[in-house]
């Protein structure tokens, strides 16, 4: 992390632009393939210490940002930046090199660990394989990045089957950790925990980006974490973004059909905060066939016959000033046609 | 006479205590809440009731009834009748719950056929209606298919339509909505809830989202550990929380914390099997435990109305009592 210092904190780590991931599907031997886009053009900052989230439904594409971002899968359109280099263009092993400040941590730690290797092990890999450091260079370096996520040195010798699920998630974390990365891309990593557990671990991601200066990509269906966590949000419907802002702007005034209609089925402890409930009819289309027009346009409740045509663009919100950087994608706010109704209490 | 009454049930396999001397009940017309984290009881002290607890497990109870029948003296054939048509159980994943190998057709009639039976013609039109019911669209068609051309929500709706086939008078619903994203959650919630309106159930329903059962319960039990460890009207549980535990679950929800600020995190996990603690079993995670409750196991204090299991129990401040 020396490296940052010297840089001042607005520093762009992560540039993508109309990043796209479109995947060919056989359809039989006579017919044409068909086209699954899974992510069609996203674009967004990520600032040094600053958490992006991404929200969203099952299938709407949010994982397969997450690969394309690690650079698991190679974007089929698009242009991606780490630091002012483009990702996409380099040579292979420059492209090992970066991949490196890029890490990830899965969603299932129970999937994710290879119940055949030990911690410490598990945590060396990175290390063996991309650095040449000695055996006794690569223990020092796993202990200390245990130490920093709360686990003991003497997990060092145990296997991942003696863990709890949260013991698990740090050492998916401390394993994102030890090539010191810029970027985390955490890809639902609370969704298979407790919530007592589930809190800790956000508690230690919250520390370490503090002490690290990451920047997280984070992932989540989960709109209450979501609030906690973010410092920018980008909710993604079919593989499109629909609202893109920050915390304050997405979640005090949500604008997008799609992210009002989130917001209100996510249930609330105090009454008080509770939302009218937007009943959405229907569920995620395939994205095989997706609706013409806007693809929300067959379970919106304002959709008219321009939404079923023609496809929204992501544009900048000009109702106010201090709306500066809320994007939405659609006809209905373009025209003003909703009324303020999911604010405030039921 | 309350439709479902428990007392002191317990489920031991072998020496371990999954459910540990647990009591309550559910009235006609009543959603009960139970949430805890995994490994609490919840989900195996329900499927106690429905009596699907199967060798090694042994469940052992001074009282274990539905709307007055006692459900662990009666025959084993009388109680099968009672389970899937008076009582039934909507469980977690609907993927998987359902058969593969048949059509959802096949499935919702075959519940239908062992409870009420009748012609073939008459259980194809009651499924179908059980379909409209749920709010499947085009249900005639939708009964030939199977279950892996259908969409998580839609297995869901399918599971929900099959455990009210037969009007049942208890409900109870094992994380119904855990596997789904959050706007399908809020249709079968939403569902779940009307069905229970419409037909008086008692609904219990079991999960670990406690938004989730404070926007739909009349009553709530927090488990912990195979305990109840506290119980009572949902808005005062939430509200003024008198037990620790749970206290802690909701201190540990981001949405209690303002901004980015820290959560309150219980330290520690849920003990298993080999590390149960002397006294209050919470007392390792607890931050008010005292040398007493390290050693002496805490008596339920109140009725079953508002029950905590705690020596100190929070007063409305949230402090201990001394």
């Amino acid at each position: 992390m020396s490296q940052f210092n010297t840089s001042s904190d607005s520093q762009l780590i992560l540039k993508a632009e109309n990043l796209k991931q479109h995947y060919h599907v056989k359809q039989g031997l006579f017919k044409p393939d068909a086209v699954v886009k899974a992510v069609d053009g996203i674009s967004f900052n990520l600032e040094k210490g600053k958490t992006l989230a991404v929200v969203g439904e099952s299938g709407c594409g949010k994982s397969t940002l997450g690969r394309m971002l690690t650079m698991i899968e190679t974007p089929t359109g698009g242009k991606l930046a780490h630091l002012g280099e483009d990702l996409l263009t380099l040579s292979a092993d420059a492209q090992a090199k970066l991949r490196q400040k890029i890490q990830i941590i899965f969603q299932n730690p129970y999937g994710s660990l290879n119940p055949r290797k030990k911690i410490g092990a598990i945590l060396e890999e990175p290390l063996v394989i991309n650095t040449k450091l000695s055996k006794a260079e690569r223990k020092e370096k796993a202990l200390a990045i245990m130490a920093k996520v709360g686990l003991k040195a003497e997990h060092y010798e145990r296997y991942p089957h003696m863990f709890s699920g949260g013991q698990r998630q740090r050492i998916a974390i401390a394993r994102g950790l030890m090539l010191d990365p810029n970027v985390i891309v955490a890809d639902e990593p609370v969704s298979a925990l407790d919530v007592s557990v589930q809190a800790q671990v956000l508690n230690l991601m919250m520390d370490l980006q503090k002490e690290f200066g990451l920047s997280y990509v984070f992932i989540s269906h989960d709109l209450s974490v979501v609030e906690h966590i973010a410092d920018d949000v980008m909710v993604m419907y079919l593989g499109k973004v629909v609202e893109q802002g920050t915390r304050e702007q997405l979640f005090e005034n949500p604008k997008h059909p799609y992210t009002l209609a989130l917001l209100s089925s996510t249930p609330q402890l105090s009454p008080d905060k509770r939302r009218v409930r937007i009943k959405l009819q229907g569920e995620l289309p395939s994205p095989l066939n997706p609706p013409s027009g806007c693809a929300f346009h067959g379970r919106c409740s304002y959709a008219n016959e321009r939404c079923k045509t023609e496809t929204p663009l992501l544009r900048l919100d000009d109702q106010a000033e201090q709306e500066k950087g809320h994007m939405i994608a659609c006809h209905a706010v373009e025209e003003n046609r909703i009324e303020n109704i999911a604010v405030g209490a039921a | 006479m309350s439709l479902l009454q428990l007392e002191n049930l317990s489920v031991t396999f072998g020496n371990f205590r999954a459910v540990d001397n647990i009591s309550y009940k559910v009235e006609e017309g009543e959603v009960l809440g139970i949430v805890g984290e995994s490994g609490s009881g919840k989900s195996v002290s329900s499927l106690s009731i429905m009596g699907l607890i199967d060798f090694p497990g042994k469940v052992s109870a001074d009282q274990l009834t539905f709307d007055g029948q006692d459900l662990q003296a009666m025959p084993e054939k009388q109680r099968r009748k009672l389970t899937g048509s008076d009582i039934a159980m909507i469980f977690q994943d609907p993927m998987t719950s359902l058969n593969p190998c048949f059509t959802v057709g096949y499935q919702i009639i075959e519940a239908l056929k062992t409870h009420q039976g009748g012609s073939k013609k008459e259980l194809k039109t009651r499924a179908i209606e059980l379909l409209k019911q749920v709010g499947i669209p085009a249900p005639e068609s939708r009964l030939d298919n199977y279950p892996h051309q259908l969409s998580g929500g839609m297995s869901q709706r399918v599971m929900i339509a099959m455990s009210i086939a037969c009007d049942p008078r208890l409900l109870i619903a094992d994380e119904p909505t855990t596997a789904l994203d959050v706007t399908i959650q809020a249709q079968i919630i939403d569902l779940l809830i009307e069905l229970q309106r419409k037909k008086q159930m008692g609904l219990v329903l079991i999960t670990h989202d406690l938004a989730l059962v404070a926007e739909v319960a009349h009553r709530v039990i927090v488990m912990y550990a195979g305990q109840i460890v506290e119980s009572g009207p949902a808005s005062e549980v939430f509200s003024t929380p008198r037990h620790p535990y749970t206290q802690a679950l909701l201190a540990s929800l981001p949405e209690s914390a303002a901004g980015k600020a820290r959560l309150k995190a219980l330290p520690g996990v849920v003990p298993g099997q080999y590390d149960r603690p002397l006294g209050c079993l919470l007392s390792p995670r607890c931050p008010y435990a005292t040398d007493h409750c390290r050693k002496v196991e805490p008596a339920n204090q109140g009725d079953l109305d508002r029950q905590v299991k705690c020596h100190t129990p929070l007063d409305r401040e949230g402090r201990p009592a001394a």
